[in-house]
């Protein structure tokens, strides 16, 4: 039972020393808002790797999830200027990132076709459609979602969170239970660590395959939600390379690229590792902002060695 | 134990592929509380009759009644609900979940609305500790599966088979990789099972488990039912023969003489030659100009032989000499310099590469060893191409045709030719004559003989033993992935059949 | 006639030549040549000239997917090369006007293509060596590549004020741009050495059946290695033609998006994303059949976000048409396999 949360204490532990690290070289760094700010200004990313999460589990990628949160963001800034009620706009852009993954889903598990390009494709296609609705950023002004946007609900006497890292704490919490509980949850893990095994266990391979997809399409689309509150516009321009953030965050959490392995709270950890390396940077003031995506390509190239040792070595064992 | 309950009877079952009858009258009856052995050679419909019992397949005729009810499962999971369960070579268990959770996958124990409504954790670990515990199994169910040793895998996947009351357990060569220890332990849960009233067809190639373990035998032959055998009235010779299909007393048929001197050197040896699951031990030489015949019945280690010879895989144990050196034979390539060719018996998968021209797949070994330093021009590979072409016969309507276009045995001597231009030292051959018509064998031997006399050795597997006898300076026979025996040139079949049988 | 649709560069030309005739019907000065300036000016030497750097690209990447491989890093490699190429010729005004560079133009190149190509090197060790997936291993650098550009630039775009560098891409020499004269000179070369040594035999091999391959003795180690190399080496190349052509250097958005036009670009020209037979002629054409709807989506009258929206569903066909699953939805085994399978 241990061996098997190693992977997760590694990163609680890596995100534990450099908290430390940071509380040490900087002033005000160990204050309560500083942590809930990471998970505040990273709620899109952390909604969108929860879904991510349950695609590399399953043993695919998923490139498309920042177009379809830019997509997103669009569709809800052009229907509330269209006059829509901003709770049903919000359902319509579920809905919608729930068809598009599904769609996604389909054509690699009917047609056989790699996840990777077929989701390619699907960002081409998602941002293509962004900005045919406008190549211009669209502001939100509808009164619900100022209102969402600006609520804070108070934690203590100098902490607050937003709506947005709430829907975040509970996109993880649902993932949680799902990947820990449900069959379909199980049988995600099922595919990614044998799927012919799966099949011949009797498991619905093929309706699995699809619903991860699916549920990555909504991850996405409600991520952009949170998007809208956390920026109050739509821009096709939103959240290029996301995608790549929430596979690192995924990779950081434990999960295996290969799939089979891994947990949906290793993901919260990444997305606060990935948000806390960002705000080491700030608070450091001289490093520009580039090494973030430096310190994160180190680290995700660290973590997929540790992975491929880690599996020379259980297939000697075995 | 002919009086116990019929539990499976299947009749006369026929299956269609294009191309090949795979099944053609094959039948078999299981009974309660009997392990019942499954036995054939090459192509004798066993895979498809399993298939077919476990709904992979719809028989084209035929019946399959359990428990006296007709049934025609659709598909495994259909099987499984009807009580057939099955283990097979390649249905490992998941190795990222827990033992308890395999056993339990697709079918938790849910917890109450009032509760969550979630899986039941608690009552999965119990019913598969439970599960375990009655079939004797001491394995930890919290474990993570890919952990365990292959033969716990083993066990724990023939208990989850049985978990849902299956009354046909079908086993399909569940010993393969397992080492004598761990075969002991497998049989004594089979008993176990087998006490509980379980029918079991288990599946294999090796002869002395069906006699220490089965009670009877099916034996199929080119998808037809040969015969239903009690394993206490059917010796090792009578089981041999009926599956090679031959009464093993006969006349015999000397060899051609080629002489190869005794004191000729051995080109290629190797010593204490092993591989976990694969080999067992065994010493192994080659000299030049001989051409040394590997026969035995399928499974019994002689492609595992050739592949750790050419290292295709790695060995456990053993050393591999060349001309008496040492060899540092770590990948094909080395052994492709050091003079070695290897034929593979699976063409389509190991030998063509098929959108390549038949020139091309020609020249790719001798390129290979060339480097990339010196080039085979266009003309050079045409003029090596035609000469083989002509030489072995090749069908193809060019040397420019893409090969997967050629027919199977046409393919089959293109790889021979890839070989041939190399000049090998020890060329390996490994069922060449597999596919190609009569005609086309008899030239491939004449070739062989050819290649022998000009100094190459020739390491020759077949599984017609008649073949091999005709050839062979010297037969190495091997049994049950070990050395069963060497036998001189001019031993007749009956001599290797005999030394198969023979414990 | 049969024989000449069967060749395998024959649809995706096709495909160009449909799209040529599209724009030269919505615009009948689409085809028009003229010499201007000491060198051919036109809309087709644009098209020719603004698919240089993709056509370069996607030479390299052929031989990577050829090999079962991807790399999507390549975006970001041109952005490393082209800012040590713009770092390293820079370029300071002198109080007589003229324009020097820090260092000679040749070591600047030099420099830059060798940091390219040891990026490839770097995404080969990662596949073959750590035995990574290739999309993992390049996905690394593709995170990593652009970060450590816009380290090298302080996140300035830099400008180059040295006018040698400028002739990469935008000169002409023989009335042709200088850029198209290194995509062809490139491919050139590319061609002779595969089909002159053994090397091209073996990428097929080993992409076509990697298993028959190892069998017959084929090293499929050193030949991937070379292959991820050159494949950074050729994103190298394009970094330079892109930034000599905006005469800056841009870590941020060089190259961006440009991996994905590269894969779009080898698989319409006809390579089987499973590996094994590929076609550089295909890819030449591929590339230019996107720069051509670019500019046919441009003169159509539509906004330019059509391009991604058209490029996706390009894609989305020639997966399709490639997917053997969908080939059986139109030929009659479909049903015999759907009784097989499961």
């Amino acid at each position: 039972m241990n061996r098997r949360l190693l992977p997760l204490t590694v990163t609680m532990l890596l995100f534990v020393v450099m908290a430390g690290y940071g509380g040490l070289r900087y002033d005000g760094f160990l204050s309560p808002q500083v942590f809930l700010n990471l998970l505040i200004d990273n709620a899109f990313l952390c909604v969108a790797a929860v879904g991510m999460t349950f695609v590399i589990l399953s043993g695919g990628i998923d490139l498309s999830v920042g177009a379809v949160i830019a997509l997103s963001t669009m569709l809800t800034a052009a229907l509330l200027q269209a006059g829509c009620n901003a709770y049903v706009a919000m359902a319509l852009v579920l809905a919608s990132g729930a068809a598009f993954g599904a769609a996604q889903g389909f054509l690699i598990q009917r047609f056989g076709l790699a996840p990777f390009i077929v989701t390619l494709a699907g960002m081409f296609l998602a941002r293509g459609c962004s900005y045919l609705i406008s190549t211009e950023s669209m502001p939100i002004t509808d009164s619900t979602y100022t209102v969402i946007a600006q609520a804070r609900i108070p934690l203590g006497p100098d902490a607050s969170l937003t709506v947005g890292a709430l829907i975040a704490l509970a996109a993880v919490l649902a993932g949680m239970r799902v990947a820990h509980s449900t069959k379909f949850g199980r049988a995600v893990y099922a595919i990614g660590g044998d799927e012919s095994a799966a099949r011949l266990l009797g498991l619905p391979v093929g309706a699995t395959r699809v619903g991860v997809y699916l549920l990555s399409g909504i991850s996405a689309a409600l991520a952009g939600i949170v998007m809208t509150f956390y920026m109050l516009s739509g821009y096709s321009l939103h959240a290029v390379g996301l995608e790549l953030d929430a596979i690192a965050a995924v990779v950081i959490g434990g999960t295996l690229l290969a799939g089979g392995t891994g947990y949906v709270a290793g993901t919260l950890f990444g997305v606060l590792i990935l948000g806390i390396i960002q705000t080491l940077i700030a608070f450091d003031g001289t490093l520009s902002s580039w090494w973030t995506k430096i310190v994160v390509g180190v680290l995700l190239l660290l973590f997929c060695l540790l992975q491929r040792l880690f599996e020379t070595r259980s297939r000697k064992a075995a | 134990m002919s009086t116990a309950a019929i539990v499976l009877q299947a009749r006369d079952i026929s299956r269609a592929f294009p191309g090949v009858q795979a099944l053609a009258g094959a039948g078999l009856t299981l009974r309660a509380g009997e392990v019942h052995a499954l036995m054939g050679q090459n192509g004798a419909g066993k895979s498809t009759l399993i298939k077919v019992l476990t709904g992979v397949y719809a028989p084209d005729a035929g019946s399959i009644e359990l428990l006296g009810q007709p049934i025609a499962p659709k598909s495994p999971l259909h099987a499984q609900q009807l009580g057939i369960s099955a283990v097979h070579q390649e249905s490992h268990l998941l190795p990222n979940l827990s033992v308890a959770e395999n056993i339990c996958a697709g079918r938790y124990p849910r917890l109450p609305w009032t509760r969550g409504g979630g899986i039941d954790w608690r009552a999965t670990h119990k019913r598969a500790k439970d599960l375990l515990a009655g079939l004797g199994l001491d394995i930890d169910v919290d474990q993570l599966a890919g952990g365990l040793p292959a033969a716990l895998q083993q066990l724990a996947a023939v208990a989850r088979a049985v978990a849902g009351d299956a009354r046909v357990l079908i086993l399909d060569e569940p010993t393969s990789s397992l080492d004598a220890g761990e075969v002991r332990a497998l049989f004594e849960l089979i008993r176990r099972l087998r006490d509980q009233g379980v029918a079991i067809l288990f599946v294999t190639h090796f002869l002395d488990q069906v006699y220490e373990i089965c009670d009877r035998i099916t034996v199929l032959r080119n998808g037809r039912l040969v015969g239903e055998y009690a394993c206490a009235k059917l010796d090792a010779h009578g089981l041999v023969g009926a599956m090679v299909g031959r009464e093993l007393a006969g006349a015999t048929q000397p060899a051609t003489q080629t002489p190869t001197g005794d004191a000729a050197p051995a080109v290629l040896s190797a010593s204490n030659l092993s591989r976990r699951g694969q080999l067992k031990p065994l010493d192994f030489t080659i000299r030049a100009g001989e051409t040394l015949g590997l026969a035995g019945l399928l499974g019994s280690g002689r492609t595992e032989l050739a592949r750790l010879l050419f290292a295709l895989d790695a060995r456990d144990s053993g050393d591999i000499e060349i001309d008496g050196k040492k060899a540092q034979l770590a990948q094909p390539a080395d052994a492709l310099r050091l003079g070695l060719g290897f034929c593979p018996e699976d063409r389509k998968h190991s030998g063509i590469v098929a959108d390549l021209s038949v020139r091309e797949n020609i020249a790719l070994a001798l390129q290979a060893r060339m480097g990339l330093r010196k080039f085979l021009t266009l003309a050079q590979q045409r003029e090596l191409a035609e000469k083989l072409v002509a030489a072995l016969g090749i069908k193809t309507p060019g040397i420019e045709a893409p090969i997967g276009q050629l027919s199977g045995g046409n393919q089959q001597k293109a790889i021979i030719a890839r070989w041939l231009a190399t000049h090998p030292r020890v060329l390996i051959l490994d069922e060449p004559t597999r596919g190609i018509d009569v005609a086309a064998k008899q030239e491939l031997m004449n070739e062989i003989r050819e290649l022998a006399s000009g100094g190459t050795a020739v390491l020759f597997i077949s599984s017609e033993i008649e073949e091999v006898v005709r050839v062979s300076d010297r037969i190495l026979v091997l049994r049950d992935r070990a050395k069963a025996g060497e036998l001189p040139r001019g031993a007749d079949e009956d001599a290797v059949y005999s030394l198969i049988a023979s414990a | 006639m049969k024989r000449l649709t069967r060749h395998a560069a024959f649809w995706p030309l096709a495909t160009l030549v449909l799209l040529v005739l599209l724009n030269a019907v919505f615009n009948p000065a689409f085809l028009t040549l003229t010499w201007r300036d000491g060198h051919l000016y036109g809309p087709l030497v644009d098209i020719l000239n603004r698919a240089a750097p993709l056509m370069v690209v996607a030479l390299g990447m052929t031989l990577v997917i050829a090999v079962r491989g991807l790399d999507i890093s390549v975006g970001a490699v041109v952005a490393i090369a082209a800012v040590v190429a713009a770092l390293l010729t820079g370029g300071a005004f002198s109080a007589g006007g003229e324009v020097s560079s820090e260092y000679p133009l040749w070591v600047a190149l030099g420099t830059a293509l060798l940091a390219a190509a040891a990026c490839g090197l770097w995404n080969g060790l990662l596949v073959v060596k750590a035995g990574m997936q290739p999309i993992v291993a390049t996905l690394i650098l593709m995170v990593a590549g652009r970060g450590i550009a816009q380290l090298l630039t302080g996140g300035q775009i830099i400008t180059v004020y040295y006018p040698p560098f400028f002739a990469i891409g935008s000169g002409f020499f023989l009335g042709l741009p200088i850029a198209l004269w290194i995509a062809a000179g490139l491919w050139a070369v590319l061609y002779l050495v595969l089909s002159r040594t053994a090397l091209g035999l073996f990428i097929r091999a080993i992409g076509g059946n990697p298993e028959a391959a190892r069998v017959a003795g084929v090293r499929a180690a050193p030949i991937t290695l070379c292959v991820y190399t050159f494949c950074g080496l050729a994103a190298g190349i394009a970094g330079l033609i892109i930034s000599s052509n905006v005469k800056s250097a841009d870590a941020n958005n060089a190259g961006q998006l440009l991996e994905l036009d590269a894969i779009l670009a080898v698989t319409l020209g006809g390579t089987a994303l499973g590996g094994g037979r590929f076609s550089l002629g295909g890819s030449i054409i591929g590339a230019l059949i996107i720069q051509t709807l670019t500019t046919t989506i441009y003169s159509l009258g539509f906004p330019p976000e059509v391009n991604l929206v058209v490029k996706a569903l390009l894609v989305f066909a020639v997966m399709l048409l490639q997917s053997a699953e969908f080939r059986a939805l139109f030929t009659r085994r479909a049903s015999a396999h759907a009784g097989a399978r499961e």
